[in-house]
């Protein structure tokens, strides 16, 4: 890489989230394996109701970005404030109880268990019988179960999967398990939902009702989403704000429209014209 | 699609409720009938102490996907802390055989968390080891408590006499009955999907707010608990403990039956419990030298069973007694002719 194109100081916010608190803000967040700097003081905004994208070449370190803010990998330098809050400290789980949810690029579903039962794993924490109520079988535990499993067939009827729940999840095809780990996703109750190459695999029909979908479980739910993607038609029909990643670094952000007129992302993804 | 038939819940109760009463009666009536020779009922309390064991381990096996070697360390503790709370409380007789029960399965659970907050952080092969080790030192420890520190305590090599003889049929079965039912009911919950889904897959667990280190504990040690009530009812069938009847091998065969039986299913468990508690006895009755050959025996049935059938003779497959109902009344239904079309099933 040759010139760097300054990277815009604010990244974009859609206008309705402007003058609120964003959801996610991460301030010069990075991480070392050993020598290798994988992430380097990566800034970032995402608003409350924003679909954000993060794109960029193979290898660019955009699901270490994801792994970080979920923290599955500890980042060596940086913060990361969650609806204000700092996260530091916190770990996988405890990130989940505070608002992150998300999918996985390798798919990681519970295959052995029924898809209704992958989504009211994801609703567990929105239950509280405690262990004596379920093994006796009390009233309480009776309610929950009868509430969870209605709220997960509401959530399962977003993909319109409600008449796939008894089953198994690994028998399903490629992009049903898909939608199904966002279902799941949905169901930790997030206020940031990850989506980590959501439409791979998927055929343009799938991907087009994919869109629909990320539309619409953003209005419903009111919640942001971040995306990575390298199919760029579902990145820039539904992304509200990019970032574009590449040697750990961001090299862009702003809106479809200045990403793809940028000269740095050109550069990034089709290399260099040669002078002369 | 045809409307099928479901059982209402109170009902799959009742018909399992019943089923429970039967079998607990075709034991009362072969006992009291003497078709079962007390030689017989003997191998009948045994098969049921180790249904408890094997079915217990499942729980940290089959369901939680981990590997511990130290079963019967945890028996261990039950049997020993039965056995000399029976020796030394006031109260004799079957109340206090049923508080010796609990407190077995109290204390071995308490062990459970003692050996499972550090065992779990560690990850396959070193859980393995180390619950090994835990087995070997509740053996060791057994044997030299009296003699080093001058406790009369656990009675050392010559074992722990003079147990009050309490297990019987009746007792058994109950325990039986209560393991299994407490057990599946505790999968069935959120409880138990969490452990599940430990099994399956421990980052995505995590990633869907799942606490995984305190549902691992949860089934390690429910796992301990119920290994502790069969110790309980081992050390009152024999009435004398010796530390080398829980070494390390009593710990592999509860394995083995468990792997066989299928990790993950309980019926798979009680099966394999129940046949390769049997099968000695049956060998013995054949010659004493195939006898001697149990162990070799075991071993080719499991190589056999690993490379043919690796998920275990029954896999994950869970009987179900209503579901069969059911399944045998939507069949009949379609014979009948009174299926419902153009209504979807839930």
């Amino acid at each position: 890489m040759s010139k760097m194109v300054p990277v815009p100081t604010h990244s974009y916010l859609p206008e309705r989230d402007v003058d609120k608190v964003p959801i996610l803000e991460a301030r010069h967040l990075g991480i070392d394996f050993g020598g290798l700097t994988a992430v380097d003081s990566l800034d970032l905004t995402i608003g409350r109701t924003e679909i954000a994208g993060l794109i960029g070449p193979n290898g660019a370190g955009k699901t270490t970005v994801f792994n970080l803010l979920t923290k599955v990998y500890q980042p060596t330098r940086g913060t990361i404030l969650l609806d204000a809050k700092d996260t530091a400290g916190m770990n996988t789980v405890q990130v989940n109880h505070a608002g992150i949810a998300r999918t996985f690029q390798n798919i990681r579903l519970f295959k052995d268990l029924t898809v209704l039962e992958n989504v009211l794993i994801g609703l567990h924490n929105s239950m509280n019988v405690n262990l004596m109520e379920s093994v006796f079988r009390l009233p309480r535990y009776w309610k929950q179960e009868k509430e969870a499993k209605e709220k997960a067939l509401e959530l399962l009827s977003i993909f319109q999967m409600q008449d796939l729940a008894k089953y198994e999840a690994g028998a399903l095809p490629y992009g049903a398990q898909r939608r199904l780990e966002i279902v799941r996703a949905l169901g930790t109750n997030p206020k940031l939902l990850l989506l980590d190459e959501p439409a791979a695999g998927m055929n343009p029909s799938e991907t087009a009702s994919l869109m629909e979908n990320i539309q619409k479980i953003r209005d419903s739910f009111h919640i942001a989403i971040m995306l990575i993607e390298h199919d760029m038609n579902l990145v820039m029909g539904i992304c509200e704000g990019i970032a574009v990643l590449n040697y750990g670094k961001i090299i862009a952000k702003g809106t479809p429209e200045e990403i793809q007129a940028n000269p740095a992302v050109i550069e990034a993804y089709l290399g260099k014209k040669k002078e002369g | 699609m045809r409307q099928r038939v479901q059982i209402p819940m109170p009902v799959r109760y009742l018909i399992n409720g019943v089923l429970i009463v039967l079998l607990f009666l075709l034991g009362q009536v072969l006992i009291s009938t003497g078709v079962l020779s007390s030689y017989y009922q003997k191998i009948l309390l045994q098969v049921g102490v180790y249904i408890i064991a094997a079915v217990s381990l499942n729980v940290a096996t089959g369901y939680l996907g981990q590997l511990p070697l130290g079963h019967a360390g945890f028996m261990a503790v039950g049997g020993y802390t039965a056995g000399i709370f029976m020796k030394n409380f006031p109260i004799k007789g079957m109340p206090a055989f049923v508080l010796a029960i609990l407190l077995a399965g109290i204390v071995a659970g308490i062990f459970g968390i003692i050996i499972g907050i550090p065992a779990l952080r560690l990850k396959g092969d070193y859980l393995a080891i180390i619950t090994l080790g835990f087995g070997e030192i509740i053996r060791v420890i057994l044997l030299n408590i009296d003699t080093v520190l001058g406790f009369k305590f656990t009675g050392g090599a010559a074992g722990l006499m003079g147990i009050p003889k309490y297990t019987s049929f009746p007792i058994v079965f109950i325990c039986v009955a209560v393991t299994c039912l407490a057990i599946h009911t505790m999968m069935k919950s959120r409880h138990g999907r969490a452990i599940l889904s430990i099994r399956e897959n421990e980052i995505a667990a995590e990633s869907c707010g799942i606490n995984t280190f305190y549902y691992k504990t949860m089934a390690f040690v429910a796992s301990a608990f119920f290994a502790g009530v069969a110790g309980a009812l081992f050390a009152s069938y024999l009435g004398l403990l010796v530390p080398s009847d829980f070494g390390f091998m009593k710990s592999i065969e509860i394995l083995v039956m468990v792997v066989l039986g299928g990790m993950g299913s309980m019926l798979g468990s009680v099966l394999a419990a129940a046949v390769l508690t049997i099968v000695p006895f049956a060998l013995q009755s054949i010659s004493q030298t195939v006898a001697d050959y149990r162990m070799v025996i075991y071993s080719v049935l499991l190589i056999i069973v690993m490379i043919f059938k690796p998920s275990g003779l029954l896999g994950t497959y869970d009987f179900s007694f209503t579901r069969i109902l059911e399944k045998l009344i939507n069949r009949v239904g379609i014979h009948d002719g009174v299926a419902k079309k153009g209504e979807k099933s839930r």
